[in-house]
């Protein structure tokens, strides 16, 4: 368990002092893959440098299971209530492995030099460094590249070396700045698999940072959103993509839902979008207490009115459906209104954005109802 | 050979004995001035990249300290510098002429460009390796060894080249001191003695040393690219098992 509490870093500027992270305080468990997504500048970065002291934080405590807790004291750390040497933040860091967006591979080293990197000068024999390496490289799936130099090798193969390098050591946690982030969508998949076998065949706890709700989407069990400096919101992935609080939330939420393009067709009053006296454009959210059952045929069937669809999107996030769809509603008022009840009643969340009936001509701002 | 030496530049022969020894004068010079002057500058190049603000030892007051004095050093012309330096070199190593006196203000004159050209090598080196291997628990040693000096060793193996070079030319003007070499030869048996077949010579044999040494860095420095200088191969053949 890695255990974070009320930690502060901020960097000093020649003319403004940056608070990276602020009071942030975060658990995150054994054996996850723990997310933390924010845009660029919002200290996630700086979180998980702090983790393995590559950046001192100013103050706060950060406890980790094998390691012990970690507490700032005038911004230098103390290992349980000793002050910690340079040597002891070295081989703290040993237990901790780190990739990175660009690599950070030697180029100067073959392949197998790269991932030997971190157990030459540790008294292990070069036998065993060997057997150690070569299984790595079987486990990342290069074992054809041994002595090959990283130029020779494409994105998605060098992260799978930097990978490799990361897990020799035997790391209990494997930090991951970004490390799809400079991948083609192809690459980024296979190291995002190889990422999720490493977490749950290895169990080795995995801090996941990144400005891509996809990649979250696809193997976080659990994400905090991050933006300046503090986490504004924490919970399973499931329960942030259903059900986002904040505003910066539901706007990562929705750069990977073809729901995300509703706001574009706002901005722009398309035509696809604009009701006529009576309609409404709504947005209804299923999720998995509601999905697998025909509530929108039955509550069109019992109360007579009309869905247009105009954006829908479905899917499955850890085994759980969720789904959701933009549509016009027509009908008589009541019965509209009766209807959405309805669905509501039965756990969908129907929020009304455009309502023809106070504004005629479909530029209504958008108003709540639900 | 000998008679065509005799022919084409006669002067030359006449003083061939003379030039052999300035040859190997100049030869002496460089190497032992270039070997203490690089272990030195290259000392001083890794203690500023390390000692620097955003360094992985940083220390101001030992980076200013070391930057003024490489400064000031830099800053006087070379020749001014032999003179000045005979008073230290009489002292340190008994004499302030010949060979053995030309070493130290060769040193001296060498030490501050070339530390400041290894500072700039090892400052390309991407700091993404450097913060990767500190992940991996790399102390300041490991750091400098295994990733510093390791990465830059192409632009290592450059900026050597250019200060070999320009060691070379140093040690033509040494000559002002007496130390000998191919340029006193050439002032002293060539322009003073109006002799331009010597001066041409020794002009010709400077040009192929400096196209010689300028190849073999190239060379080198491409060689060492993105790859090490030897093949290294390790044996994948144990199969790895599960992890």
């Amino acid at each position: 368990m890695i255990e974070i509490r009320e930690l502060n870093k901020t960097f000093h500027l020649e003319n403004s002092d940056v608070e990276a992270v602020r009071d942030l305080s975060l658990t995150i468990d054994d054996g996850v893959i723990y997310g933390v997504i924010g845009s660029s500048g919002a200290g996630k970065s700086t979180l998980v440098r702090c983790l393995n002291l590559l950046e001192i934080p100013d103050s706060g405590t950060i406890r980790i299971d094998g390691v012990g807790e970690i507490e700032l004291r005038n911004g230098k750390p103390w290992l349980n209530g000793k002050r910690m040497t340079a040597r002891e933040q070295n081989n703290m860091r040993r237990g901790i492995g780190m990739i990175f967006q660009h690599f950070n591979l030697l180029d100067r080293c073959t392949v197998f030099e790269n991932v030997a990197y971190p157990l030459q000068h540790t008294g292990r024999s070069r036998k065993q460094i060997e057997k150690r390496v070569c299984e790595l490289l079987t486990l990342v799936g290069l074992e054809d590249k041994t002595n090959v130099y990283p130029s020779q090798l494409s994105g998605g193969q060098k992260q799978r070396v930097a990978i490799a390098r990361a897990l020799a050591a035997e790391p209990r946690i494997l930090l991951s700045d970004e490390a799809t982030s400079a991948l083609d969508p192809e690459a980024t998949e296979a190291i995002l698999s190889l990422l999720q076998a490493v977490n749950r065949q290895l169990g080795v706890t995995i801090v996941l940072i990144t400005h891509e709700m996809a990649v979250i989407k696809s193997i976080a069990d659990r994400v905090a959103v991050m933006e300046n400096g503090r986490v504004v919101e924490e919970g399973t992935v499931y329960d942030i993509f259903a059900d986002p609080q904040k505003e910066i939330t539901r706007k990562f939420v929705s750069t990977s839902s073809l729901l995300g393009k509703l706001d574009k067709l706002l901005e722009e009053n398309a035509e696809l979008i604009r009701v006529k006296p009576g309609e409404m454009l709504v947005r209804l959210m299923f999720r998995k207490d509601c999905v697998g059952e025909h509530l929108l045929t039955t509550a069109a069937r019992k109360y007579g009115f009309d869905l247009n669809i105009i954006l829908a999107n479905s899917e499955y996030l850890h085994g759980s459906p969720i789904g959701g769809m933009v549509g016009i509603i027509s009908g008589e008022q009541d019965h509209i209104e009766e209807g959405l009840e309805f669905l509501r009643q039965n756990h969908v969340s129907a929020e009304v954005i455009r309502d023809g009936r106070t504004d005629a001509a479909g530029h209504a701002e958008s108003v709540p109802v639900s | 050979m000998e008679e065509l030496m005799q022919q084409v530049t006669p002067n030359l022969y006449l003083y061939r004995d003379k030039f052999y020894k300035s040859c190997l004068a100049t030869v002496e010079m460089f190497w032992k001035a270039g070997l203490i002057a690089g272990v030195i500058g290259l000392m001083l190049g890794i203690l500023l990249v390390i000692t620097k603000k955003d360094g992985i030892a940083p220390k101001p007051a030992v980076y200013q300290t070391t930057n003024l004095i490489i400064n000031v050093f830099r800053s006087v012309p070379f020749i001014i510098l032999l003179i000045f330096l005979i008073p230290l070199t009489r002292a340190v190593v008994g004499t302030a002429i010949n060979v053995k006196g030309a070493i130290l203000p060769l040193v001296f004159g060498t030490v501050p460009f070339y530390s400041r050209q290894v500072e700039v090598a090892l400052s390309g080196v991407d700091p993404g390796k450097v913060e990767a291997a500190r992940s991996m628990g790399s102390g300041t040693a490991g750091l400098i060894f295994r990733v510093y000096l390791r990465e830059a060793v192409p632009d290592l193996i450059r900026v050597t080249t250019v200060t070999a070079i320009s060691l070379i030319g140093l040690t033509t003007m040494a000559g002002a001191v007496g130390a000998g070499g191919i340029g006193s030869f050439a002032i002293n048996y060539g322009q003073n003695q109006n002799h331009p077949d010597i001066v041409n010579v020794c002009v010709i044999v400077l040009l192929i040393v400096t196209f010689v040494l300028q190849s073999l860095g190239n060379g080198l420095s491409r060689r060492t690219t993105n790859r090490g200088l030897l093949p290294r191969r390790h044996s994948a053949k144990e199969k790895g098992g599960q992890v």
